[in-house]
């Protein structure tokens, strides 16, 4: 056996001030302190508050990784401050450390932000069981364990809205619904008690709340302390919408649909000939640009691409192992 | 040492829509004595959005690239996030979980084809300075980039998500303090640009659907740059080139401010710093002129 021996090192830490009935602008708050091997990032905050200034403000509750009150940002990186060993921060960052809310425009006081648009959106998605129950049921509605497995472990979100002040869309698009209420979403609609289904995907999949406007770019994943994915269950709103016949034709869903076309064409991808599907007769917006990189050697004609070499065995991959229809 | 060599897995951007870059790729790797192996039979590794439409069959189409490296007994490397991403992800689902393994191999079958999990899959960024070293770089570097400040830009699908791509490479990458890119652009001399969004998306991926989204992100990659004194950019994946080199002015509308950069890919980099000729690094394939060499 090892004995655990408990080391410390000092740590700066700049910290984020802001208070928004007092203070005209935020600004950053520098404490040096001997941290040692035990602690986690909460046991850091109730040092700056209990010994250094009692003035300083965050939300923490259940310090088990539960409630998600707790949740800011380390170096950039969202982390429950709860359940985050100052150990693997250091480790990943050093000894400068930079403590800041989850969204430093929604700050509130110091740590505290406003999550009024975390809770609208996932409101917004009709987040509870829809059911007709009976209320004399003849016998007990009946999960299987598979069945449950379906879930992906997307109930096992605590809303501590990491990811959604990660996701770079939300910054950009305030319609867009962002990972968290999406990831959500899909744990009802893989739930074979819900009766919503059909109903709840169709709202997923109107155009302004951004189903489809997704980048890909995976901080969600990253950010998430539960390991739920929003990102791989988006994915699957994606494959449910066309498996289950409600996706329309839209420049996303065609664009989706285009890549198989080419690849059982040319077994690569037809650039250009993907925007064309996929835009259709808004296809002209993107001329001017087009004409640019043609002159610059960017654009090879259909008849110019060198298809894949052995195109038999693509095409007939294609035909034996596709599983969705458009 | 034993040559280095392997199976080249191009994507179809480089042989398409930045033919500078799949150029750049043999020039670079001649220099650093490295054999590629194109894989000519690969197909499209369906960047995500094939993901969307049809998750089996791009499992099956992928698994069949990755057979075609594991005939030659090499290790696949890409030279796109994207297909890097989605390879190494296919590869992962079906190494931790037999029954889908069985599942892909049966529709291989009917082609003669077998996955079977034996080649690695690993960017070329990853590659060279796992294999050749950033030591050994610098001693081959001819022309030190050291009157430039190189703003590195990562690309999502080579840092995230960490835990898979961490998979395939010795060197574990921080994706909020990414490092290789810096690396390679100290390796050769020149000045590494800090700046915020050296590790955010670009937003290439709803370019169509959400083309403002789109143009906004990579509109504030390069005016970080800029703002932090970067005289250029570097990517490592040719989604990202496109997004930044060749459309300066929908992102300068999209940010309200004009901005623009040369923006070079990693190996034209690489290329400048070990001695490679301007041609046989393809900039007249640029659109925002690269203009200062
Ligand atoms: S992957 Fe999609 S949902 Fe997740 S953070 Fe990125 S854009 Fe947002
Ligand atoms: S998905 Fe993860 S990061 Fe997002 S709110 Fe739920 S627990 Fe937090
Ligand atoms: S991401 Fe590409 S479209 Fe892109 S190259 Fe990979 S295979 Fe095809
Ligand atoms: S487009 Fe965004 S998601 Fe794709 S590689 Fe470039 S930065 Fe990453
Ligand atoms: S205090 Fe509840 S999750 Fe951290």
């Amino acid at each position: 056996m090892s004995t655990h021996t408990i080391t410390t090192q000092q740590v700066n830490f700049k910290v984020f001030r802001f208070n928004a009935s007092e203070d005209y602008l935020p600004y950053y708050e520098n404490y040096t302190m001997e941290v040692t091997s035990e602690e986690v990032v909460l046991d850091i905050l109730n040092r700056i508050k209990w010994e250094l200034d009692g003035s300083f403000s965050y939300r923490r509750s259940c310090r088990h990784g539960i409630c998600g009150a707790c949740a800011i940002k380390v170096n950039g990186r969202s982390t429950l401050a709860c359940k985050e060993r100052m150990n693997d921060m250091i480790e990943l960052f050093g000894n400068e450390l930079t403590i800041e809310p989850l969204s430093i425009k929604r700050a509130v006081k110091d740590m505290i932000i406003d999550k009024g648009d975390f809770w609208q959106k996932h409101d917004a998605i009709h987040p509870y069981l829809i059911s007709d129950v009976q209320e004399h049921p003849e016998h007990e509605h009946l999960v299987t364990p598979k069945e449950a497995e379906e879930l992906l472990e997307a109930d096992l979100c605590i809303q501590c809205g990491a990811c959604h002040y990660a996701c770079p869309v939300v910054e950009v698009n305030s319609d867009f619904f962002g990972p968290a209420a999406f990831a959500k979403a899909y744990r009802f609609e893989a739930d074979v008690r819900d009766d919503a289904h059909h109903e709840r995907l169709q709202e997923l999949h109107k155009e302004k709340q951004g189903l489809w406007d997704c980048v890909k770019c995976f901080e969600c994943a990253e950010a998430c302390p539960k390991d739920v994915n929003p990102i791989d269950k988006i994915t699957k709103l994606h494959q449910m919408l066309f498996s289950e016949g409600v996706a329309t034709s839209n420049v996303a869903t065609r664009h989706a649909v285009a890549f198989k076309n080419s690849i059982a064409k040319f077994g690569v991808l037809d650039e250009g000939g993907m925007i064309l599907y996929s835009e259709g007769t808004s296809i002209v917006k993107h001329i001017p640009l087009a004409i640019k990189m043609f002159t610059k050697g960017k654009i090879v004609p259909p008849w110019g691409i060198t298809k894949s070499e052995n195109l038999d065995e693509i095409k007939k991959l294609v035909a034996s192992s596709s599983t969705a229809k458009f | 040492m034993k040559k280095l060599k392997y199976a080249l897995f191009t994507g179809c951007t480089a042989k398409q829509s930045t033919p500078e870059q799949y150029m750049s790729t043999f020039a670079v790797a001649e220099k650093l004595g490295i054999e590629l192996v194109e894989l000519v039979e690969a197909s499209c590794c369906g960047a995500s959005h094939l993901q969307d439409y049809d998750d089996f069959l791009s499992l099956v189409l992928n698994a069949r690239n990755i057979a075609y490296a594991e005939k030659h007994g090499l290790t696949m490397v890409t030279i796109c996030n994207t297909c890097q991403l989605n390879t190494a992800m296919t590869k992962h689902r079906l190494d931790n979980n037999s029954e889908l393994k069985e599942k892909v191999n049966e529709k291989l079958k009917e082609v003669g084809l077998e996955y079977k999990g034996t080649s690695n899959i690993i960017h070329f960024l990853y590659a060279i300075i796992d294999d050749i070293g950033l030591d050994k770089i610098k001693e081959m570097v001819v022309t030190p980039l050291s009157q430039f400040n190189i703003a590195p830009f990562y690309g999502c699908h080579n840092i995230r998500p960490s835990e898979l791509q961490n998979e395939s490479h010795k060197t574990a990458e921080n994706p909020y303090n990414p490092r290789s890119l810096d690396d390679l652009i100290i390796a050769c001399g020149g000045n590494s640009v800090d700046y915020v969004e050296k590790n955010k998306c670009c937003g290439f991926h709803v370019e169509l659907q959400a083309p403002h989204t789109s143009a906004v992100l990579s509109g504030k990659a390069v005016a970080g740059a800029m703002d932090n004194n970067a005289d250029w950019m570097v990517t490592p994946c040719p989604l990202c080139h496109l997004k930044l080199d060749t459309q300066t002015n929908h992102l300068s509308e999209a940010i309200g401010r004009e901005i623009a950069l040369p923006v070079l890919h990693m190996q034209q980099m690489l290329g400048l710093a070990l001695g490679c000729s301007n041609e046989q690094l393809g900039f007249k394939h640029h659109i925002e002129k690269v203009n200062f060499i």
